[in-house]
């Protein structure tokens, strides 16, 4: 039975990892996850497992990378960045006067 | 004005490179990522009145840049939604002289941080690149752009509860693949090399 109990624990553990590495589970829940976890090996090795995974997507910079913009795509968002400052002082100058 | 070409410049560069990554793995094609990264960046420019909080400029853009990802589709919006199930990703257990043992690979000479060599790198590319959509948006979103939750709900039009339970799937799933890609030979050597 007891053994039963803790299968049903680490299967808790397992399904809400990810918000207890977020530390968006509430107080109470996280101080029972963590007592389990601390005398669990297997939920241990998982917990660190998917820790790791999440500290790689982190650090993660795919292979391919864009072409350099090009003078046409450039001019182009110049032309659409220098509008926008335009009506922004527009703007700031008619709530001024 | 050359402060403001500076500004511009830095804005570009950060923000281009950012959307081309998200959407090359949303879309899967380089020249839709580099056509969604140019639709974006002018469609920031022009609608940046719009924008409320200025604070909130990153999860603004991705939500622009989503929108013209979803433009680019070449799939059919009617196409189902792939669910992936948390049974799945549980992994076996060995019961061995009373200790339990999981059936998973050595991660524990995995370096946090690492400066990821180019076979990890292709490895991460394909286990996010292989996630159904709906899981790889809110992984990019939350892991790789970093945006919280509630955030990354605003981009994807989706409750804070769905966002919580497709991240974990997607971590699984990517768990998952890196753990098979660590059970290889190739894996096992990458690791000890890492670890020594």
């Amino acid at each position: 039975m007891e053994s039963h109990d803790r299968a049903e624990k680490c299967k808790e553990v397992f399904s809400l990892l990810s918000e207890y590495l977020n530390l968006e589970l509430p107080p109470d829940a996280c101080q029972e996850m963590e007592a389990h976890i601390a005398g669990c090996p297997p939920c241990i090795e998982f917990a660190e497992s998917l820790r790791k995974t999440v500290d790689l997507c982190r650090h993660y910079e795919p292979s391919e990378v864009p072409e350099p913009l090009g003078q046409e795509a450039r001019e182009k968002l110049l032309e659409a960045y220098r509008q926008m400052l335009r009506s922004r002082n527009k703007a700031s100058s008619s709530k001024t006067s | 004005m050359t402060g403001d070409a500076n500004a511009f410049d830095r804005f570009v560069e950060h923000f281009r490179a950012r959307i081309f990554h998200y959407s090359w793995l949303m879309c899967g094609q380089r020249e839709d990522a580099e056509d969604v990264a140019q639709d974006t960046l002018l469609k920031v420019f022009e609608s940046f009145d719009q924008l409320r909080e200025p604070e909130r400029v990153r999860p603004w853009v991705f939500r622009i840049a989503r929108n013209a990802c979803l433009m680019k589709r070449r799939k059919s919006v009617f196409a189902p939604e792939q669910e992936l199930s948390l049974d799945d990703f549980m992994p076996a257990m060995n019961h061995q002289g009373g200790h339990a043992k999981l059936q998973i690979a050595d991660w524990s000479a995995l370096p946090d941080r690492q400066v990821m060599q180019s076979e990890m790198k292709e490895v991460l590319d394909r286990a996010i690149g292989e996630l159904p959509e709906n899981y790889k948006s809110v992984l990019l979103m939350r892991d790789v752009e970093e945006l919280s939750t509630l955030e990354t709900a605003q981009v994807l039009d989706l409750t804070e509860d769905v966002v919580k339970t497709r991240l974990h799937r997607a971590r699984l799933a990517v768990r998952q693949k890196l753990d098979e890609y660590l059970r290889t030979d190739a894996g096992v050597l990458a690791n000890q090399t890492r670890g020594t």
